[in-house]
């Protein structure tokens, strides 16, 4: 298959990694990233390294690789347990066909991601920067911070077409987030600044703790917590002009929800306050 | 058998400055050539390379509670630095608090050889040598926290002093300890009702008696005992702006007795209380230098993530109250307390540039090399990884400025540094970093390169960017056996406790098991721990 850039042009075939065999043994692959095959041979990429559990092998060792030099990389096969694909990635871009296992785009910093399946926990964790586009379900902790930091996800664009786990958009300091399907509890909790899309239904305490920041529930809500305070109804400018980005990427919003009226929640007011949760007004 | 030929060797405990000299080691010591059969020995040739005692470290948290809650409040730190297992070595990691492993290794490739941990309550003791034991390569040793001891404080309100030094004895031996630190006395005891002590005249609560009476006592309880170590203190009001006063009068109130004075960058400085801090460093400079009795070590502050972690436990409540970090707090019964808090030093924060000036100008105002040490209070100034920047900002002036033009402007606007010119030498390098503190510790065999003294040397390759030089040693030899070869480990072998022992009159065991039965949790029986549960160790003699 060949890709094609932003212009349009025909680029030359990407490099495509097929899995050799299905395991259950975690695989480390941190090294599959657009930056580390830029400016290497097939043969060179074959013996970057990778961990197969405690063991460390090359890449040649666990993916079939094919391909010419590029900064489009394919990934395929079942790749549930392979963890850390695009790990600081700054460019090109990676397809992952099918589902895909953790840390998946963590710390990324440019370029876009791809996976055509589902995502376990931690993908774009700390991410800052770049395009990571889920056409599947996320897991748990979909944008969020490792433990202990205090600042997560700082700019960048996540998207993912299924459903997500809990605390999506943790502790995120800049940024977007859109989930066309439901959440988990926690959405935004703690979060700096930043927005949170979520199209399908809002799960509990979403925004616990978070100082400022917009999370934004175009569908059904469970109760708020307590300490967000109802503000006013209006129609928020910014929506449309997030949302016409959206539709120019192809995603299918529903365009009258965002012409719509919200109601406006303030808080957390056990933290700093200035964080909103604006939620579609049905009742209009 | 192995010799360093041809080195220039920096000796400066026997007087010897950069000449060219050959060492030879038999059976882990320096000895003489005489001694060792030159076709035998496995020659090292250390020519146009700079020969020193391994380094000695007298201030360090590197085990212990506090070093592992440290480890459990910042799971954060544990990405900042990660050192995968390679054949025979562990894995690690921790960048301001690093795994027991991985702190031997990085002390051992940066050329240092021993190492104070700087704090641990008697209660935890045992805890702090099981952590010791996993620190490979380097010897160690605990000072012992005593400031705000409640036997103790009872002894000095009731005037027995006779009873408080045979209590600070059998304390030393049932804890396997190397001296006595003394931290903020009275003032966590105080903490345990939320109060603290401003100065020295305050009222301890429930003991009637003053942080000046406790420092006093444990001095002259140390002189008695004849320790190897002076009182480790770390005094009154640390962190707070206007405490250089109280630091000065601290060290006048020792009376021309001996005393260390750690992390002085912190206590040193102006301004008013709850104000921007100014530097105070020529006021606590003088001071140290009128008092000829004193030694202090830096502190100083390195920009970047840091863990603070001290028995000073108010101090770490208002830290974090103060910057909103998250917090641990402890309290050791009837012995101490503690807490943790991390915290990341910024070069455009005023303070914290503040700060960093302080500690060079306290270096390069201090004249005299033997009476100051460097350290930055590992984890709480900076990781001891650091040393070797702090080495090239005092040896190159250039540097130095350059340094100082990217700190906050309003720092830079209350520093005398630019005005400071001196360099350190190798000579006085070699004095802050072995030389000294190894005096100061009473080490005799450490430190030096005379014959008779361990053989723990580090050559370095002489480079012109001391950072570099210093922080990747040619060769590290520890007890005789080459342990790092061009910056790298190539050899782990384990290293002793050192602990003292001093003696006292036995009789003082039946108050001692009536204070238990009234106040510990634990009973007297499992208190003490025995020399076989430390390890390898060694025992110094208090004369």
């Amino acid at each position: 298959m060949t890709l094609q850039n932003r212009n349009g042009d025909k680029e030359a075939s990407p490099i495509t990694l097929r899995l050799k065999e299905p395991t259950s043994i975690p695989i480390e692959a941190d090294t599959v990233s657009p930056d580390h095959f830029i400016g290497r041979s097939l043969k060179d990429i074959a013996a970057l390294p990778v961990y197969f559990g405690r063991r460390k092998r090359n890449l040649g060792d666990v993916f079939h690789i094919e391909g010419e030099e590029s900064d489009q990389v394919i990934v395929e096969g079942d790749l549930a347990h392979v963890k850390k694909i695009g790990y600081g990635m700054t460019r090109g871009r990676i397809v992952i066909r099918g589902n895909v296992g953790q840390h998946t785009g963590a710390c990324m910093r440019g370029g876009e991601i791809i996976v055509e399946g589902h995502v376990a926990d931690r993908a774009g964790i700390h991410m800052e920067g770049g395009r990571l586009w889920i056409k599947g379900n996320a897991g748990h902790l979909l944008g969020a911070a490792y433990p202990g930091e205090r600042r997560g996800v700082n700019r960048g664009v996540i998207i993912v077409e299924g459903n997500v786990g809990s605390e999506t958009g943790a502790f995120m300091r800049r940024g977007l987030i859109v989930v066309m399907g439901d959440t988990g509890e926690f959405v935004g909790a703690r979060m700096i600044a930043g927005s949170v899309f979520v199209f399908g239904h809002l799960g509990k305490r979403a925004g616990a703790g978070m100082k400022r920041g917009s999370i934004v529930a175009f569908g059904a809500c469970e109760p708020l917590l307590p300490t967000y305070r109802f503000e006013s109804v209006f129609q928020p400018v910014f929506i449309r002009v997030f949302v016409n980005r959206l539709r120019q990427w192809g995603l299918p919003v529903n365009i009258e929800r965002t012409e719509g009226l919200f109601r406006r929640y303030s808080g957390d007011i056990t933290a700093l306050g200035k964080g909103e949760i604006l939620i579609y007004d049905s009742n209009e | 058998m192995i010799g360093i030929i041809g080195g220039r060797v920096f000796d400066p405990m026997n007087g010897i400055n950069g000449t060219i000299q050959d060492i030879w080691i038999k059976g882990g010591k320096i000895v003489s050539q005489e001694e060792v059969d030159p076709q035998k020995a496995r020659r090292i040739d250390a020519s146009g390379q700079v020969v020193m005692p391994g380094g000695v470290d007298l201030h360090s948290h590197i085990s212990g509670a506090k070093a592992n809650a440290g480890r459990k409040l910042c799971p954060e730190d544990s990405r900042r630095l990660i050192r995968a297992r390679t054949g025979f070595f562990r894995s690690g990691s921790g960048y301001t608090v690093p795994s027991t492993h991985l702190t031997g290794y990085l002390y051992a490739e940066m050329g240092y050889t021993t190492v104070m941990e700087a704090a641990s309550a008697p209660l935890v003791a045992r805890h702090t040598h099981e952590e010791l034991q996993d620190i490979p390569i380097i010897d160690k040793g605990v000072l012992i926290t005593m400031g705000n001891n409640h036997f103790i404080m009872k002894c000095i309100q009731n005037g027995e002093m006779e009873k408080a030094r045979d209590y600070v004895a059998w304390l030393l031996e049932a804890s396997k300890g190397f001296g006595i630190k003394i931290v903020n006395p009275g003032g966590v005891e105080n903490w345990k009702y939320g109060k603290n002590v401003q100065n020295l005249e305050d009222e301890v609560i429930g003991f009637g008696v003053t942080p000046r009476r406790i420092l006093s006592a444990l001095a002259r309880i140390r002189e008695e005992l004849k320790l190897p170590h002076p009182p480790h203190i770390h005094g009154l009001s640390l962190g707070r702006s206007g405490n250089a006063d109280i630091t000065v009068e601290t060290i006048k109130s020792m009376e021309g007795i001996d005393a260390h004075f750690c992390h002085i960058q912190f206590m040193s400085y102006g301004g008013k209380p709850g104000e921007f801090p100014k530097s105070a460093a020529v006021k606590v400079a003088q001071a140290v230098t009128e008092n000829p009795h004193i030694t202090v070590d830096v502190g100083q502050v390195l920009f970047g993530p840091a863990t603070t972690m001290t028995s000073d436990a108010p101090f770490e409540f208002s830290l974090s109250r103060k910057i909103g970090a998250k917090w641990v707090n402890n309290d050791l019964e009837s012995e101490s307390g503690g807490g943790v808090v991390p915290l990341t030093y910024k070069r455009n924060d005023p303070v914290h540039s503040t700060m960093w000036s302080i500690g060079l100008e306290l270096f390069l105002l201090i004249e005299d090399p033997w009476r100051v040490y460097l350290t930055t209070d590992h984890p709480n100034a900076g990781p001891f990884s650091g040393y070797p920047e702090v080495i090239r900002m005092l040896m190159d002036r250039d540097f130095r400025a350059q340094e100082f033009e990217k700190i906050h402007k309003k720092a830079m606007k209350n520093s005398i540094l630019p005005e400071l010119n001196r360099e350190y030498t190798l000579n006085e390098i070699a004095i802050i970093t072995r030389a000294g503190p190894a005096k100061r510790l009473g080490l005799k065999n450490k430190g030096h390169l005379g014959v008779g003294a361990d053989a723990d040397i580090t050559v370095y390759a002489n480079l012109e960017n001391k950072a570099e030089m210093f922080a990747h040693p040619a060769w590290v030899i520890k007890d005789g056996e080459v342990v790092v070869r061009d910056g790298k480990l190539i050899r782990e072998q384990l290293g002793r406790t050192l602990y003292v022992s001093p003696s006292y009159e036995k009789a003082i065991e039946k108050d001692i098991r009536a204070h238990f039965d009234n106040s510990y949790t634990v009973s007297f029986e499992n208190y003490p721990i025995a020399p076989e549960h430390i390890g390898p160790s060694e025992k110094l003699t208090c004369d």
